[in-house]
């Protein structure tokens, strides 16, 4: 493979379009990025009780995401140790073993080689040990999210999110129990499209008002406001290639709890009153700030209402799997979470249905061979670094499109 | 229902209803399609095997308040995904009379449409259920359920009147 000269293809204000089209780029990307960074999964209580099992993914690559008779969470490739069959063909449920339908070869949950047919035929086999299902090196979760990652070591879970992993706080606050649970089950979009353009487009500011401005008007929606010329909110590279469209402040000026979903405490009186009970004080600003609008680099998307998985196949094939955030202890909230996220996401989706159309019309462009860049600058010159380091700009600027590539230049760099 | 004993004028009925509402959807006659409906309506296209809408994700779960809004949408112009339309062509075959439902004539059919866009052409093919109800002003439609037969699957965008 000729080597790939990063630094003349991601400049600090623009990009080149053969990122998003060059079968060789995704390659190296599967390599540097999805098979040794931190990838998210899935979440414990999608495998609530022991034994249960739900299939899930690390870039193309199936995992199924066990939990064993001792109650522990797995990651476990699909693939028989023996002629590397499928050794699971559903997308979910429960099971002690795994039996391969080639020859009969049977795997624990946890992924250890029980026992093969006709065993007579392996005299001299004793390191059944080294012939268990192959596992993700590395596992970690936060708040019950699951991160697997193909590199044997690097650095934890927590330094990779860095300053992303407080999202995952701001998100299990929301419930009264203080935990998510994800027990809606999954859409799944597919788009002819580059994984990157979902990737930017998630904490993008600048499109809502032009690709949904039809949603915006007919269902008389405040979120446009959130992302007009005049709105407070900002763009925020949080580092490490997570990005932020933190709507915080202008849910602060508007000062009504619940605001952010579009509602009120009244017509929520069982999850308000549940919430105020927990939290006291600190409830008013938890209920005013809302949700999370996180983009955890390289796939998941903290979506405030629901969350994205981005999953790539190909250079120009990805899927987007997308469930309605669910929090326990909340019913009543949780009805109107899903009922939300049902009329916004997923293939038909009030809102996703035209980011989609735009992200397969963004990749048909990124094929014409001139002006061959994608700009960047937007916001470049009123750019803020904060305290803390971290970079913001106007909710509209590209302030996290820019984090991102910096990030991703990084890692393609550090390749080999 | 016995077999045999089909109300043949009744189904014929049902029929012309099911076809007309086909063609509607695949003219974009949004205005004619949407005043199909009744003010009760529900139009579901569950995701996988889903039973419970009101727990489960769903590809699109409208009552008809949202029903209004997705139309609204489409009328618009500038809903991109169907900007400009798909061009459709959709066929309704196996039409069935199941029974009654307090009251509403329920029916059953298969479809299979194809959509063409600059993505290429799209099949989807499902079993669809219709709750049907005849008023003054002939028959509506309270309740359209379409189960893909890829619903468990990844899906290109359906921003069309399935």
């Amino acid at each position: 493979m000729t080597a790939i000269a990063w630094d003349e293809l991601i400049l600090p204000d623009r990009v080149h379009g053969s990122l998003y089209t060059d079968p060789a780029v995704f390659e190296a990307e599967m390599e540097r990025i999805w098979y040794r960074t931190w990838v998210y999964v899935g979440h414990v209580s999608e495998v609530p009780r022991a034994n249960d099992f739900v299939m899930k993914s690390i870039g193309p690559q199936p995992v199924i995401m066990t939990r064993d008779r001792e109650g522990t969470v797995r990651l476990l490739l699909n693939r028989c140790s023996h002629r590397a069959n499928q050794v699971c063909a559903v997308e979910r449920g429960s099971a002690r073993t795994f039996r391969c339908p080639y020859h009969g070869w049977t795997f624990s949950n946890d992924g250890s080689l029980l026992g093969y047919p006709f065993n007579s035929g392996y005299q001299g086999l004793e390191a059944r040990g080294e012939l268990g299902l192959a596992q993700v090196p590395r596992m970690e979760t936060i708040h019950g999210f699951v991160f697997g990652s193909f590199a044997e070591e690097g650095e934890t879970l927590l330094e990779h999110l860095g300053a992303a992993a407080e999202a995952f706080d701001r998100l299990a606050r929301l419930s009264p129990e203080g935990e998510v649970e994800l027990t809606a089950g999954w859409l799944k979009h597919r788009v002819r499209a580059n994984w990157k353009m979902l990737l930017e487009n998630e904490t993008d500011g600048y499109h809502p008002q032009f690709v949904h401005s039809s949603i915006f008007s007919v269902a008389q929606s405040g979120i446009g406001d959130l992302y007009s010329d005049a709105s407070i909110a900002l763009s925020r590279d949080l580092g490490k290639g997570h990005t932020e469209a933190d709507l915080r402040p202008e849910f602060r000026r508007r000062g009504v709890p619940l605001g952010w979903f579009g509602t009120t405490e009244e017509r929520l009186p069982d999850y308000s009153a549940r919430m105020r009970a927990v939290h006291g004080e600190a409830a008013d600003s938890i209920l005013v700030d809302g949700s999370p609008h996180v983009m955890v680099f390289p796939n998941l998307f903290i979506a405030e209402i629901q969350l994205f998985v981005i999953q790539p196949f190909a250079v120009d094939d990805t899927v987007q799997h997308v469930t309605a955030v669910q929090l326990k202890g909340a019913p009543d909230m949780n009805r109107r979470l899903l009922q939300q996220t049902i009329g916004s996401v997923g293939p038909a989706g009030l809102l996703l249905a035209d980011d989609s159309d735009m992200y397969e019309r963004n990749q048909r462009g990124a094929r014409v061979r001139r002006p061959e860049w994608l700009v960047l600058r937007r916001g470049l010159h009123r750019e803020r670094v904060e305290e803390n380091g971290q970079r913001s700009g106007h909710v509209t600027d590209e302030v996290p499109i820019r984090g991102i590539w910096r990030h991703y230049r990084s890692l393609m760099e550090n390749g080999a | 229902m016995t077999m045999g004993a089909v109300d043949v004028e009744l189904l014929r009925e049902v029929e012309q209803f099911i076809y007309r509402e086909a063609r509607l959807a695949d003219e974009h006659d949004y205005a004619g399609w949407e005043a199909l409906w009744t003010d009760d309506a529900v139009y579901w296209v569950p995701a996988a095997d889903t039973t419970d809408p009101t727990t489960q994700m769903s590809i699109i779960h409208d009552n008809r308040s949202r029903i209004r809004i997705r139309i609204r949408q489409l009328e618009t112009g500038k809903r991109h995904a169907q900007a400009p339309p798909s061009r459709l062509c959709r066929t309704v075959t196996n039409v069935e009379l199941l029974g009654d439902r307090d009251g509403d004539v329920v029916a059953g059919a298969n479809v299979l449409v194809v959509e063409s866009r600059e993505r290429g052409l799209t099949l989807w093919a499902g079993r669809c259920e219709y709750r049907l109800r005849r008023g003054d002003e002939g028959w509506r439609m309270a309740g359209k359920t379409v189960r893909l037969v890829d619903a468990d699957r990844a899906l290109h965008t359906l921003a069309f009147l399935i």
